[in-house]
This record gives structure tokens, sequence and C-alpha cells, in this order.
């Protein structure tokens, strides 16, 4: 392998490394091992504690500073004499254009989210420069090749959209222990202590939500000189013993349902409880807020107990007061962060009593964090052992030899023996709205929708597009840049209101806009649809795409009856809440949902093209036909002298 | 309670590993005064004192033990999210040997002192040369070769930045020359680098212990790489469908399971299982990868005697194999951080007795790909 011809193409490499966490230290390492010489590296994130049990270039002494500038130096000790540039900077910057993609002869990719990878993924496409593209979670990972032409690119198979919950199962029917979290995290705590301007679902309850929403309104605003005893006791009386009565009162909801309990503060907490938990006062005002605990404050140390009603009530109490009384600027302007701990203590403690009235097992802190932070579990091993494989993919990139790439899976049991199962790539999908050039078709309503809906909803969340540019023939409607005339950002910021059949250049049906974005040298054709209803429930966005490839969001099995159930007597609210996509909050380098689904729909093509029991979805036919040849390659058949001829015949 | 000088020996050695294990400097300071109170034999009823005390101190250490600490939390996080704080516990108990301190071995040793081992001892007496420096990031760059110090010590000195809880070491000597009784202070002893009959010899060491070592063999020629494991009678917890279930192995030592009659093996055996048994260097009474092309016919004709011998098609251990496995005897990195990887997850599963572990080789090769394991049993 480590050949002349190896080494000459290793060396003459420039390579371009995108993220330098959990799988960016193992690959720069390994990189700079396998005789790399010039290695640039970019990585918008600064190291934290969490990160050193496995980014093992990192010290507790580094936390705060640059991941990538820390990477290029901890190499440096080992191999001096290479050159490698770091960038502490986001890959969506757009300094990092296609020409400067173009100066490279591969980029390896060991990124933590879909946004990101969907961006590297157009930008190699437009400068023609090879992608390996990695991802592990736990003790599974893979890793890909995406060559422009030759193989799939990074989108030509649908990644699945982020999970969602329906809101009336977070408002008034949870069932699950998630459900408890959300419903703490994204409403009540977004409630009490996020921008108050902000919708909220939080009192929609299953038959009276226009009356309850009149008079509650004022249930979360603290009164004038109100002790933050009381106001506690009010916000804890309201959410969990209130609020629960009321939705008792409609039957219809608890027909087939276990009825939820109300709990009040004098169920969860004695009197004598509550004056004990009042002193906070006595904690000396700190700079520090990421020192302020509640559990420390009541004497509660291990973060993987979990604590009865009381003391769930007892952490209630106590995280509400640090907040009003140590962190009152912030309130207000505070969305949940994971590494906030009293945010993590606030939410664990409002979830576990939320669970306790539904009759949900509680949980611990530890659980409760991972959950809400949607915590990606990540080992040092199955990142070293992805790194690896994306030297070796790269390396066969590098010598033209594109012939003998393969996608790798690394797996937790063994499927035919292997725990690294390599797979022929895939070859391009030609209905790929980013590698073909297919338009894609736009179900809107023309008099109703604006051009802000369409920019929102579909330009930016569902193309991924950084700095788009509509237009229809030759006009120009709208356009994102930091170097545009004043009067242009004028016209551009009015055409946004407008709907679309009375812009400039008019969209109506059967007109064709096209949608470019500069930097990923992208462009897409939409055929524009006329279409004057839609369904509020089914499609939210009051708009479809077609064409563009997503899987339909993942929904648990007893999740989607309570939606259907619930809608039978219940009120239901049209949107529902969104769980931020894991990738987004992480902090680390991992593939997440997207990994997993791949790795598991993977397994799951082979297993039934194995047992029969199952026919593969037309889509992945291809895909299961192809990984069949590939497990049955029997190249490593061992054939015995005096036998061999009646075993190549019985086969 | 001592009676005698020789127990008062046997208390200095206990309370020496007890400060290892706790990384309580409370231990070294009694092992330091009843190392004195040894050196006069009157100072029996002080020893007595302090052991009495240092008994009820280990003790409290013990409950405490139990639970993770603060900052081990903190630190092991994302992956107490992979295997759960049982094991981590477990993990942050276990002792580990390391010989042969090459590439391979390397990577599996910061992936173990980064999943937070109890304590890792590294064997390699060799010294730094270039060749060493070049596959090593472990050790600075150094134009003066790490100023004369071992590979063990200079990797010992970087392992230990990479997490102050584990307490790395150094037992210098030759490998061949440790007794039984060295091994017992280990729960997993895994050997790289090294002769066939090392490799026996140790293994055997390991399995006349009453308590447990997990005996592992990791090699890496080129763009090939064996790992060998020997759990001996194993029974660990395996969840099926919200059932915990226990289950039990039997593994073969190395000597045994390469004696088996290739014959008698399953039909569908990776190719380099029998590239890997040729004992070319052995023979011929060289340095494990001590071998050139010049070697080659040579090694072609011990594959033909071999083959012969367990009535195999020759094709099956075919020239261009040997050819990666004789000529290029340095490690690839790429192929190494792989084994070290896959060799650094067997080794958490088996001390945390989570998971199936695996029966008993598996080969890597970059060439086609695939990480196989096969039961060679």
């Amino acid at each position: 392998m480590a050949s002349g011809q190896h080494l000459s193409a290793i060396k003459g490499a420039k390579v371009l490394m995108v993220g330098a966490g959990g799988i960016g230290c193992e690959l720069l390492k390994t990189l700079a091992l396998s005789g790399f010489h010039d290695i640039h590296i970019i990585d918008m994130d600064t190291i934290e504690v969490s990160n050193l049990n496995r980014q093992f270039l990192f010290r507790q002494s580094h936390v705060g500073q640059s991941k990538a500038k820390v990477a290029r130096e901890a190499v440096l000790r080992f191999r001096p004499q290479i050159s490698i540039t770091p960038y502490h900077a986001n890959v969506k910057d757009s300094d990092f254009n296609v020409d400067f993609f173009k100066q490279f002869s591969v980029v390896l990719n060991g990124l933590d989210n879909l946004d990101a990878r969907r961006h590297v993924n157009r930008l190699c496409l437009a400068a023609d420069v090879p992608l390996v593209e990695s991802g592990t979670t736990g003790f599974l990972g893979q890793v890909t090749v995406h060559i422009k032409g030759r193989t799939e690119c990074y989108e030509c198979q649908p990644k699945p959209a982020p999970k969602t919950y329906p809101v009336c199962t977070i408002t008034s029917t949870p069932s699950k222990f998630v459900h408890c979290i959300v419903w703490a995290k994204d409403l009540l705590f977004a409630k009490l202590f996020g921008d108050k301007n902000q919708d909220n679902d939080l009192n929609v309850r299953s038959n009276d939500s226009a009356s309850s929403s009149d008079h509650s309104e004022d249930v979360f605003e603290r009164k004038k000189d109100e002790d933050i005893e009381q106001y506690g006791k009010r916000i804890y009386d309201h959410v969990f013993g209130h609020n629960i009565e009321s939705a008792l009162s409609n039957e219809e909801t608890w027909k087939n349902r276990n009825k939820p309990r109300p709990i009040y503060v004098r169920d969860g907490l004695s009197d004598d409880l509550l004056q004990q938990n009042g002193n906070v006062d006595k904690i000396p005002a700190t700079d520090n807020s990421s020192a302020l605990s509640a559990m420390a404050y009541l004497g509660l140390k291990n973060p993987q107990d979990i604590w009865s009603l009381k003391e769930n009530s007892r952490i209630f109490f106590a995280a509400l007061k640090l907040f009003f009384s140590k962190r009152q600027k912030e309130i207000g302007n505070l969305s949940f962060d994971k590494d906030d701990h009293l945010a993590v203590e606030f939410v664990t403690a409002a979830a576990n009593i939320r669970a306790a009235s539904f009759g949900i097992p509680l949980h611990s802190l530890f659980e409760a964090k991972g959950i809400a932070g949607n915590i990606v579990h990540a080992v040092a091993t199955t990142n070293a052992i992805i790194a690896g494989l994306i030297v070796i993919e790269a390396i066969k990139v590098l010598q033209n030899d594109s012939k003998s790439c393969r996608m790798t899976y690394c797996l937790e049991h063994p499927s035919r023996k292997m725990l690294l199962m390599p797979v022929e790539p895939f070859e391009p999908n030609k209905a790929c709205y980013v590698c073909s050039e297919t338009p894609l078709v736009l179900e809107v309503n023309t008099h109703r929708a604006k051009l802000r809906d369409v920019v929102e909803k579909i330009v930016t969340s569902k193309l991924g597009m950084n700095l788009p540019l509509i237009t229809h023939g030759s006009g120009l409607l709208y356009e994102v840049g930091d170097d545009l005339e004043e009067d242009m950002v004028a016209n551009y910021a009015a055409n946004l209101e407008k709907v679309l059949s009375e812009l400039p250049y008019a969209i109506t049906g059967g007109t064709m806009i096209q949608i470019e974005d500069l930097q990923q040298e992208l462009v897409c054709n939409i055929n524009i649809k006329h279409r004057e209803e839609f369904d509020e429930e089914k499609e939210p966005d009051g708009m479809v795409l077609h064409g563009w490839t997503q899987a339909p969001a993942v929904k648990n099995k007893d999740t989607t009856t309570n939606t259907t159930s619930s809608n039978n007597g219940a009120s239901t609210s049209s949107t529902s809440t969104l769980v931020p996509n894991a990738m987004e909050e992480d902090d680390e380098l991992t593939i997440l949902e997207t990994g997993i689904e791949t790795i598991a729909a993977g397994k799951k093509r082979k297993l039934s093209d194995v047992s029969n029991s199952e026919t593969p979805v037309p889509a992945d036919e291809k895909r299961a036909k192809k990984l069949a040849e590939q497990v049955e390659d029997e190249s490593d058949v061992i054939v015995m002298l005096d036998d061999a001829n009646d075993e190549k015949i019985s086969r | 309670s001592p009676k005698s000088s020789q127990d008062l020996k046997v208390l200095v050695s206990e309370f020496r590993l007890q400060s290892q294990i706790f990384r309580h400097r409370y231990f070294l300071l009694v092992s330091t005064k009843l190392e004195a109170c040894f050196a006069s034999e009157h100072h029996l009823s002080l020893a007595l004192h302090y052991y009495i005390c240092s008994v009820y101190f280990l003790l409290i250490l013990k409950m405490n033990g139990e639970e993770l600490t603060e900052q081990e939390t903190a630190l092991y996080d994302r992956q107490i999210r992979v295997w759960g704080v049982d094991a981590q516990r477990r993990l942050s108990k276990s002792h580990i040997f390391v010989s042969g301190l090459k590439g391979t071995a390397v990577e599996f040793c910061k992936n173990i002192v980064l999943a937070g081992v109890g304590s890792l001892a590294l064997n390699d007496d060799n010294p730094v040369t270039g060749e060493a420096l070049a596959a090593n990031f472990l050790i600075p760059f150094d134009e003066n070769m790490g100023g004369g110090g071992s590979l063990a010590e200079l990797c010992c000195d970087s392992l230990k930045d990479f997490n102050p809880m584990v307490h790395v070491s150094v037992e210098k000597g030759d490998l061949s020359n440790f007794g039984v009784d060295f091994f017992e202070k280990f729960d997993v002893v895994v050997i790289s680098c090294c002769s066939l009959a090392a490799k026996k010899s140790v293994n055997e060491k390991c399995r006349k212990l009453s308590k447990r070592v997990a005996f592992y063999t990791v090699d890496c020629r080129d763009s090939c790489g064996e790992i060998f494991v020997d759990l001996h009678n194993y029974s660990y917890a395996k969840k099926k469908a919200d059932e915990t279930v226990q289950c039990q192995l039997q593994y073969p030592s190395f000597e045994e399971a390469i004696a088996i009659p290739w014959r008698s093996l399953p039909r569908r055996v990776a190719k380099l299982y029998f590239a890997m048994r040729e004992r070319f260097e052995d023979v011929e009474r060289r340095r494990p990868g001590e071998t050139s092309i010049a070697d080659l016919p040579s090694v072609m004709k011990l594959r033909n005697e071999l083959c012969l011998a367990h009535s195999l098609n020759e094709s099956q251990i075919p020239d261009s194999l040997l050819e990666r496995l004789v000529v290029s005897t340095k490690e690839f990195p790429p192929v190494s951080a792989v084994l070290g990887g896959i060799l650094g997850q067997e080794v958490i599963k088996a001390i945390s007795g989570k998971g199936d572990p695996l029966k008993n080789f598996f080969f890597f090769d970059a060439v086609d790909g695939k990480g196989v394991i096969e039961d060679i049993s």
C-alpha cells in the first residue's frame, strides 16, 4: 500500500479538512503520519471539556481556544516539517468560495451537521473536487466517497427530516418522557425565561383553547412586588395543577388513555421544605453564572440519581429562584442550552413533575440532559477507525483509482462476519436537484403567498441555500449579499412583502423561476404551479415542493396514533413542535440521525436480502442488489485441494 | 496484622499498588512509613497502627469509589452515554499491560487512556529510532531521538498528559522474562510486534493464573492487520429484546487455535489468516518484520510447504498478498488507526462485560476494505 506511487500521490496532495473535532483530531493525526504535507483545516468551534475524552489533541488548558489552531499546534509537535493551515471560521463564510475549494486535491469532511455537509457537498460539486464524507455515533460509523459524475453526491439520497411531535402530544397527551422534556424546554422554559412575545402553545388545551388563553395570559407575568416564592408557587400550581385539571374536564381525550393526576405545590412539598428552600439569598453573588446550581444548593450530588417528586419540586423552586435572583438580566432573552447547568436542572425537574403527573417513569438529570440537548454518543475508538478509513479512501481518490473506492460501514455487531463492511459506491441519482439539472415543482397559492414565505420556507430551509439570488426570466427579484447598493436592498425588502402574483416580474402558475446560490454555484429551476387550498395539518408551509427528496419525518408509532385519536375530540394546533435538529445543537463531529438512518437502512437492506422476508423499497432495490453482490463476493472462499471441483460445481 | 518483616514487605507492596489504583498520596505515604518500620523491626506495633488506619481509609475510598467523581462525569459524559456508568466504573478500575510500542499499539494506548482505564503499563526497551519516530504521534519530534530514552518511557510521558486520571507507567525488561506472577497484576495483556514463541508463551502464562487475564495480540504489516483474542472462559451479559441473557464463551489458546488443521476450518476463512501463519522470521531466527523483497522466494517456498501439509490450494495465499506482507513491513498508519480502534473497542467490551466480544481473530486489509471476524476454534 505504501508504495512509491502512493507516496508521490500523498506528497503532491493539498487536502482540505472540514471539522477538527472527534473525527477531525484523529484524521489530522493519521494524515500527518501517512505523509501528507499540505493540510488546510476549517473549524468554527472552540474546545469544551466534554470534547476531551476523545479529541485527544486537546487538553484541559485549551478549553475555550480554537479547535483548528490547537489541533495544528499539537500535530506539529510530532510532525514539525509539514504545513498545516488552520481557519477558525465557519465553512459557510463567503471566503470559502468555489475558487477556494478548487485549490484542493480532495476534501475530507468530519462535520457535525446536515447543513454544513450539504454546503460543502455543493461547493465540491461546483469546484469538481472529490469529497470523502464521514460520520459516527456511538460504535457506528460510515465513510462515503463522492466524485462528481461518477458516484452519487451527498444529497442524492434523501436525508431523514428532524423528528417532530404533534403539538397536542406535547401540550395535552404526553406518553413518553421525551414529550415531557420538549414541553419543559420548548414551552415552559421558553415562556418563563425566553422572549415573552413569542407564540407559545403552553396553554393550548384540549377543549377551550380560546377562552383559556384569554385569562391565562397574565399567569406567567410576575406581578409587581410579587415574592419569587409566591410567583413560583403560582406557576407550579398553574402548569402542573390547574392546566391538568382543566384538561381532565374533556372526557373524550381520556377515553382510551390513563388520566393524568394534577399536582399542586401542597402535594409536592410541605411548607417546611419550602421554607428550607427559601434561603437563596444567602448564596453569594457571582459573576460566573455557570457555577449556579440548584443541586449543589440542595445538597444533591449524583446526576445519575433519579429524584423523587419532592426533590424535583425543590429543584424546580430553587432553580426558578436562582434564575430570578441571580440571573435577572438574562430573563427574557434566554433560550435552552445544554451547557447551561441551571437550565438543565430546571428542565429536568419540570419534565419529571409532568412525567409524574402523567404516570411516565422519571429520569435522572444525566438522562434528561442527553434528551434535552440531543447529545450525541461519541467514543474515541469509532472516530479513530473512521479516520483511518477516510485516509484509505482519500489515497485511492488521489491516485485517480475511483473504481476501487468504497463506502464503508463500521458496525457494532458483525454482519456476515464483517465489522467493517465495504460497499460499492452508487451512481449519481439522475433526479437529484443538486448534482443533476432536474427542475423542481412548487405548488403554491400565487395570490396569497409572499416572496418572503418562499424564501424562508423553501429556499433557505429546504434547499439549504446560503446566499440565494432569485430571478424570473431576466428580472431580478431577490438577492442576498454584502456588496449590494442601498436602493437594491430597499427594493428587495419591498419585494419580500409582496405576494407572488404582484411582484414586478409576476410569478403565476406556469412560470419558471431560477434560484441560484452564487457561493455554492448551485442553480435550481422551479416550475410554479398555482393551487388554491392547502391542508393546514398536512401541509403547514402552505406550499409543497416536489422533486425534492426528503424522507418523511420518522414518527413514533404511538405519537402518530395520538395525533389521529386526539383529532376526534380534542382541538389541535396546526403546527407541530419541532425538536431542534440534534446536529445543530451539538458540539461534536457526528453524523447523528442521518448516519444512523443510513446505517440502519444499509443493514436492513442487507438483512431483507438475506431473509427475503422484506421487499426492499423500489428506490433501494439497486442498492440492495449491489450490496448483495458485494456481500456475496466470494474472493475469500477457500478451496481445498481434493474437493475443489465438487465445491465449484455445487456452487 | 503484620507479625514479621516478611508480612511488612507484603504490606509495603500492597500499599504501593493501592496508591497506584486509587491514585491517592495517602498510600504512598503509608508505604514509606511502613518501609521505615521495616528498617528497624522494633516498630512492628507502630506498623500495625498505620495498617489499621489504612484499612479504614481504604474502606472509605472504596465506598466512594462506587460513584464517579464530578470530574469524571464531566469528562466522560459522551462515552457514558454509549456504555453506561457501570462500564465506566469498571474501566476505571482495570489494569492494562501493553508490550511492543509501534504505531498500532500506540493507537490502542491512546484509545484506552482516553476511555479512562485505571492504569496502563508500557513495555518496550527499544531506543527511539528515526523509523519509530515517524510512526509514533506520541513522541515529540526531536533531533536527538528522544535523548536516549526508551520507546516506553517517551510514550509514557505523552500518554500521562492525555488523561491525568489514568496512571501510566513503564515496565522495563524483556517480555519473555516476565513470569506468571507478573501478569497477575493485570486484567488485560496486549502484545504487539513479537515472535510467535513470545505470543504462545505469554498467552500460556496468562492462562495459568486463577483470575482471568484477557490476552490480545495485534500486528500490522503494510496494509494488512491481524488481532487475536483469548478471553479463556468468558461470561457476559447480553441484552436480547429487553431481557438480559447471560452468555458463555470458550476460547482456545493461541497455540491451540493455530494448530487446528486448515482442512477442518470453516469454508470461508480470510486468506489473510493463512498468509499470516507462515513463520518465516521464526524459521530464520529474525526479528518480527525483518524481511525484504530478497526473502520473497524463500517465503513462497515456505508457503508451498505449508499448503502441501494442509492440503490447501496455493492460490489461496496469493503471491501478491505475500509480497505485500514481506516487502513492506512498515505499518501503514491508516490501518494502524483502524486496528487500534477495533482493539480498543474489544478491550472495553471485555472489561465492562457488555456486548458480544470478538472471537477470536480479526483481519483487516485496506485493499479490499473488509474487516472480518474469524472464529478459529
